[in-house]
């Protein structure tokens, strides 16, 4: 079992003798190490004689590298805010910032949408329905087909084209698609609703906890507790309880017109809605062929042979189908969640202010282009990272287990 | 198989013909196999009918095909912004197809232009056919890019010269894609063997960096870098122009991609292969070139395609730097007064134009995919 000897008559077997380095052409080792200190030197040479090259053409053109200019007034205007901001006397440090954010906002709900309409798509194109799987079919190709740019302007611009809010003068519509982005209501939030949400995810977790308990138990006795009056107790019932003790209130903002234009309510502007449509249509046709050629991948004879043990069919996609193909489907996943964040970087086209359409216009205005450029490439490098750690993390996790 | 076999076997028991024949049987299998089914069909199919509706209203019944010119002899596009909203305005592609095609380059030279995106087009065809598979096909591709860039250019045997930054339109787009295929092709062998190599660990250090950090960042940012920085690195007085300095971005990113595919392919080739080219003596490169590297690249063809078509679509980021491709001259034909709001018609048809290259190549390599199979299972 030790596994250091392998087989008896070896151990008194002669190692072959250690000949040291020969500094001869007919040495590979040798060989290896003088193409090696060529190549490195060759590349190291290029990179010094480019750097000597800029250092300079910036001393030529006055410009000071660093960072120092972040903190310097940037005085550019951002339509989309998460974090306070004003043009007036907001650094481009928090400009920046600013880009970041908006980036991540596009990024993180488009994985979330392109990946469920992604999944809905791809089980379409398996579906017995014939109607069904060839339309699944034709969008995944037609839309596969077209570059992304080309569909972002095409919903901008139908975004464009779209009535302005002044003619929905006299609507008693509560949402409004207007050329100026969408309007929806919002709810008034009060205490009844943060308290309501405190005992939703206290539940979440109870609910969590009780699930725990009872695959215990089953495992123990063979039989398992119900879950879902527990679950519906105490995610459903008692937050309601909890909202409607305080007086249950329900009160809308209304997005309404005001001269020439809609106040109340919540927006979401047209470059945000354009880029997030077309970013999850475009990814999501990338997803559908995942899940597709993922659940394929799974031999029938895995349904067939859980659908003899007597699973329920939700319990054979759960328990036996989906660990299967999640195992083939989550690398690429992985590589279009990448993309799908990469390609947000479009959003510089439609005007939306992303880092890159933000530090576009610094680099333009201040001239720092390579620290720009830098910032750019550390943001997306950074996001790549971050998805790959979560997603090798989440595929470890569920990674079957071989003997 | 067969012969043999066959005589040991027993008579296969004829199957019960469960799909009955007809449209209507198909159609209780296939479309109204249970409730939910029927009702998805029926929902599913009057959208379907709803959508083909109203496009065939906007694009074919109520579309204006043409306008009559002004007296200054201008088109008059009165009859399109009657229209605005429920017909198509076909009448705007037809003034400016030649812009959205061509770009800025000069209207009496465009035929020059045109015989270029011929040549492409041979150019791919030829390249399609395995037949053309050896060495010629180098000859055949030097020939015709030189032959190209030559009728681009012009200034000789009494063609005028054309300066490049009046290129524009198709041909700029078909350029960025294949000269970045040709010259990221032979660079991302090479980043690959690199970065395979066992023995060379700097080497495959520089490779890996190489590969990761551009796959790390989008193409967009590669670009500005391009137009903003490569000015900054090369010494005083030296200067590309922008389309050259895209060019390079282009390289350097599809290389770093194809790369990656290169490498899967030469993962997937069985260990055997190398050690048998080994043990025959065969020095690296020889066995590189004549042993593994054929078989890699067999199997990879249809990630490549794949790879090729995902590249052909990004040349349309150019836009974000302001080089007049396709997609970029046809935004500027949208921005004439007088087409004012005719853009959806524009969008259209260079949908269209992308569609049919992507589908092409798409379509070829499932042919090849099949092809390979069959040889695969032989």
């Amino acid at each position: 079992m030790s596994g250091s000897i392998i087989d008896p008559r070896l151990a008194n077997a002669r190692a072959a003798p250690k000949r040291g380095m020969q500094l001869s052409w007919s040495d590979p080792v040798f060989r290896n190490i003088i193409w090696q200190t060529l190549i490195v030197g060759l590349i190291a040479g290029v990179i010094w004689y480019l750097a000597a090259n800029t250092v300079r053409n910036l001393e030529v053109r006055h410009i000071a590298t660093g960072l120092g200019f972040l903190s310097n007034t940037a005085g550019i205007p951002i339509a989309e805010t998460l974090i306070p901001y004003d043009p007036a006397t907001s650094t481009w440090g928090r400009a920046i910032a600013e880009g970041i954010l908006n980036t991540l906002k596009v990024a993180l709900v488009g994985i979330v949408l392109s990946t469920i309409l992604g999944t809905l798509i791809g089980i379409g194109r398996l579906s017995k329905n014939w109607l069904v799987a060839k339309l699944t079919a034709v969008y995944v190709e037609v839309l596969r087909d077209l570059p992304l740019l080309l569909q972002l302007l095409f919903w901008y611009s139908l975004l464009q084209g779209l009535p302005g809010p002044r003619d929905f003068r006299g609507s008693t519509s509560i949402v409004f698609l207007t050329s100026r982005g969408l309007r929806l209501p919002l709810l008034n939030w009060e205490d009844a609703h943060s308290w309501a949400l405190v005992v939703f995810v206290v539940g979440l977790i109870g609910t969590f906890l009780w699930n725990r308990a009872a695959n215990k138990k089953q495992d123990a006795t063979g039989t398992k507790p119900a879950v879902w009056p527990v679950a519906l107790g105490l995610l459903i019932v008692l937050p309601v309880l909890v909202w409607a003790a305080m007086g249950a209130p329900w009160t809308l903002d209304v997005p309404v017109l005001k001269g020439f234009n809609m106040v109340g309510g919540g927006t979401i502007t047209p470059e945000y809605f354009a880029l997030l449509f077309g970013l999850v249509l475009y990814t999501a046709s990338y997803i559908a062929e995942i899940v597709r050629s993922g659940i394929q991948a799974v031999p029938k004879g895995q349904w067939e042979a859980a659908g003899a043990l007597g699973l329920h069919p939700f319990a054979v996609l759960r328990l036996v189908v989906l660990p299967q193909a999640l195992r083939v489907i989550i690398p690429p996943m992985t590589s279009q969640f990448l993309n799908l964040t990469k390609n947000s970087s479009l959003a510089v086209a439609i005007g939306f202010q992303d880092v890159v359409s933000v530090s576009g216009t610094m680099l333009n205005q201040t001239g720092q282009a390579i620290e720009g450029v830098a910032i750019i490439m550390l943001t997306f490098l950074a996001f790549s990272l971050s998805i790959s750690l979560f997603m090798n993390w989440y595929n470890a996790r569920i990674a079957l287990v071989e003997r | 198989m067969s012969a043999t076999t066959a005589g040991t076997q027993t008579p296969a028991r004829a199957q019960p013909d469960a799909n009955l024949p007809g449209p209507i049987a198909w159609a209780k299998a296939n479309l109204f196999n249970g409730i939910f089914s029927s009702i998805v069909t029926l929902a599913i199919g009057a959208f379907v009918v709803w959508a083909l509706y109203g496009l065939v209203q906007w694009a074919f019944i109520n579309a204006i095909w043409w306008v009559p010119d002004t007296a200054a002899g201008k088109p008059d596009p009165t009859s399109c912004r009657l229209a605005h909203g429920v017909g198509a305005c076909w009448a705007a592609i037809h003034d400016k197809w030649r812009f959205m095609l061509f770009g800025a380059y000069p209207y009496n030279e465009q035929w020059r232009a045109g015989i270029c995106i011929a040549l492409f087009l041979g150019l791919f065809y030829v390249s399609a056919d395995r037949r053309f598979w050896n060495k010629n096909l180098a000859t055949i591709w030097i020939g015709t890019l030189v032959v190209i860039f030559g009728l681009m250019w012009g200034g000789f045997l009494g063609l005028p010269y054309v300066p490049q930054d009046q290129w524009g339109g198709l041909p700029i787009t078909l350029i960025l894609a294949t000269f970045g295929l040709a010259l990221a092709f032979p660079l991302s062998v090479l980043v690959a063997l690199g970065r395979r190599s066992t023995k060379l660990p700097a080497v495959k250090l520089i490779c890996v960096a190489y590969v990761e950090l551009i796959r790390g960042v989008p193409l967009i940012a590669l670009l500005f870098m391009a137009n903003v920085m490569l000015p900054l690195f090369l010494p005083d007085g030296v200067n590309f122009d922008k389309l050259l300095r895209a060019q390079v971005a282009f390289i350097i990113f599809a290389a770093a991609y194809l790369a990656e595919v290169v490498r899967g392919g030469l993962a997937a080739l069985p260990k055997g292969q190398a050690e048998a080219a080994d043990a025959l003596g065969l020095n690296y490169w020889q066995k590189t070139l004549s042993i593994t590297l054929p078989q890699a690249l067999r199997l990879v063809i249809p990630p490549l395609v794949n790879t090729f078509i995902g590249f052909f679509k990004d040349t349309s980021l150019v836009l974000t730097i302001g080089i007049l491709d396709m997609l970029t001259a046809s935004k500027t034909a949208m921005a004439d007064p007088v087409w004012q709001g005719v853009s959806t018609e524009i969008y259209v048809v260079l949908a269209i134009i992308y569609a049919l290259f992507c589908y092409t190549m798409s379509s070829y390599s499932r042919s090849v995919e099949r092809k390979l199979d069959v040889t695969k299972n032989r």
